[in-house]
């Protein structure tokens, strides 16, 4: 195979993953069918949805705000059910606007 | 130069004995039925002080199977057995070490499942078990209780290996009853089984993750890698029976065959009913018939070389299972008939489901089965449970 990834031969005995912290590294983002807009016009800065993210796909900025990190967040939406102030809004992906971006983050 | 002392040893004592002379470090079991007096005796030779290990008296099969992982990921020489309902507790937790590659032994006394409730020796629970990816092998009796399980120290943690391995012992049949045999010297056992170092342990030092997640990207090629190494424990194993008996005069063989040389006839067993198959051959050889005995040491890598050769010139070939796979017949009949299928088209095989719940086959019984198939080798049913009042 020609993918970058291991064939059967190159794998640790018993599939042992000897790089700690590797999980960092797996495109969770992936998964995602819709993903969260805020409307910081409204956010309170409460952080409730940064407690409640399962992933802590959830970061907060310089200013108080909050942004989920698209390439963990698998956007399952409990932030936008959890947000008292109704900031965030889940949005369908659209593949290609989805391509774009992670085009632009390069 | 059979070495060592003959004593009269219960097969549960001789497996202990064996895992004594092995100098674990970790046992984990849960002490009530199914369990046998294998774990029992253990405790007692750790309360006693005559073994330096960690007994965890776990709350379940599920977890004595956990703790074994556990503490064979920490580098621990582990030992844990159940049987029956236990081993089906045990089921969902059997996978993880030989797909996390940790050199786990364990022994089952093989008996029956539930319902309706049976504390008897069968089969089912072995063959309830048999896609695991453990190395498998069926003793036959006491003696064979305890080499197979100090091999199987061996043979498991063999860096070329490690694998956790399963030795089979009937329940009651072995496990409860008292027979002659020669137990070795310690110390030579203890040499036969060095300290072994596994490549990967759990250590803060050098930090590892095991049984990570598998997305669909890894986990066809893990268990590619997993079965191809499981293939290729054939040779080690026999290469470990071979030094054994070089060393205590006893030997093994995945399949082993008696008075095979000219018959035209086959039985085939697992465990313990291979002894008095054995005297139903010789009294069958006196009346003039050509049968021999054909006995499967190692049910797990399957010995597909090494079986077909033993059939290679029979005509019929009777298979005794001790269990039913429900809607398909008997588990091993069914297995045989792959291994020679494309091989041996001619060859007639006879499945008899028999000896269930710990219903004794007796010699009649076996002269029975084998009569029967050569009296009616053009059967239209696939297997027949025998031995059954109508």
């Amino acid at each position: 195979m020609s993918s970058g990834k291991k064939g059967w031969k190159e794998l640790e005995i018993g599939c042992v993953v000897t790089e700690p912290g590797s999980a960092a590294s797996y495109k969770t983002g992936d998964w995602r069918s819709e993903k969260p807009v805020r409307d910081n016009t409204k956010c309170i800065k409460c952080g409730i949805c940064y407690i409640y993210c399962p992933d802590m796909a959830i970061k907060e900025d310089e200013e108080g705000y909050f942004e989920a990190d698209l390439y963990y967040c698998k956007g399952c939406g409990i932030c936008a059910h959890e947000c008292p102030s109704g900031v965030i809004t889940m949005v369908e992906e659209v593949e290609e606007e989805k391509e774009e971006e992670e085009k632009e983050k390069r | 130069m059979t070495k060592g002392r003959l004593v009269g040893l219960e097969g549960s004592f001789a497996v202990a004995e064996a895992v004594r002379m092995a100098n674990v470090d970790v046992i984990s079991a849960y002490p009530i039925t199914p369990q046998t007096h294998i774990v029992e005796r253990l405790a007692e030779l750790i309360a006693n002080g005559e073994l330096d290990a960690e007994f965890i008296c776990v709350e379940s099969e599920h977890s004595a199977m956990s703790a074994c992982v556990g503490a064979s990921a920490a580098g621990a020489r582990v030992f844990t057995c159940s049987a029956s309902q236990g081993l089906e507790l045990m089921h969902e937790v059997l996978y993880i070490p030989s797909s996390m590659r940790l050199p786990v032994v364990a022994v089952t006394a093989n008996r029956a499942l539930s319902a309706p409730l049976s504390v008897w020796c069968d089969h089912s629970d072995a063959m309830a078990i048999r896609d695991i990816g453990w190395i498998q092998i069926f003793a036959e009796n006491n003696q064979q209780a305890f080499d197979l399980t100090v091999c199987a120290y061996r043979i498991a943690e063999d860096k070329k290996v490690l694998f956790p391995a399963m030795i089979h012992i009937d329940g009651f049949y072995l496990s409860h009853v008292v027979e002659s045999m020669i137990l070795p010297d310690e110390e030579e056992v203890a040499h036969f089984i060095p300290d072994y170092v596994h490549p990967f342990v759990l250590d803060p030092e050098n930090p590892v993750s095991m049984g990570c997640f598998g997305p669909p990207f890894i986990y066809p090629e893990a268990k590619k890698a997993q079965e191809v190494d499981l293939e290729n424990t054939k040779p080690k194993i026999q290469e470990t029976w071979n030094e054994f008996g070089e060393i205590f005069g006893r030997h093994y063989l995945p399949v082993e065959t008696y008075k095979m040389d000219d018959a035209s006839s086959a039985l085939l067993t697992m465990g313990s009913s291979g002894e008095t198959a054995m005297l139903a051959v010789d009294e069958m050889r006196e009346e003039g018939k050509a049968v021999g005995l054909i006995r499967l040491r190692l049910w797990r890598p399957f010995p597909f070389k090494e079986f077909r050769e033993a059939v290679k010139d029979v005509e019929l070939l009777v298979v005794l299972d001790r269990a039913i796979s429900f809607g398909m017949g008997g588990p091993v009949c069914s297995e045989v008939k792959s291994a020679l299928y494309d091989k041996r088209k001619d060859l007639n095989i006879v499945g008899y489901i028999g000896g269930l719940g710990g219903r004794d086959i007796t010699v009649e019984g076996f002269k029975y089965m084998i009569n029967r198939a050569l009296a009616y080798p053009e059967k239209e049913e696939e297997f027949e449970i025998i031995g059954v009042r109508e």
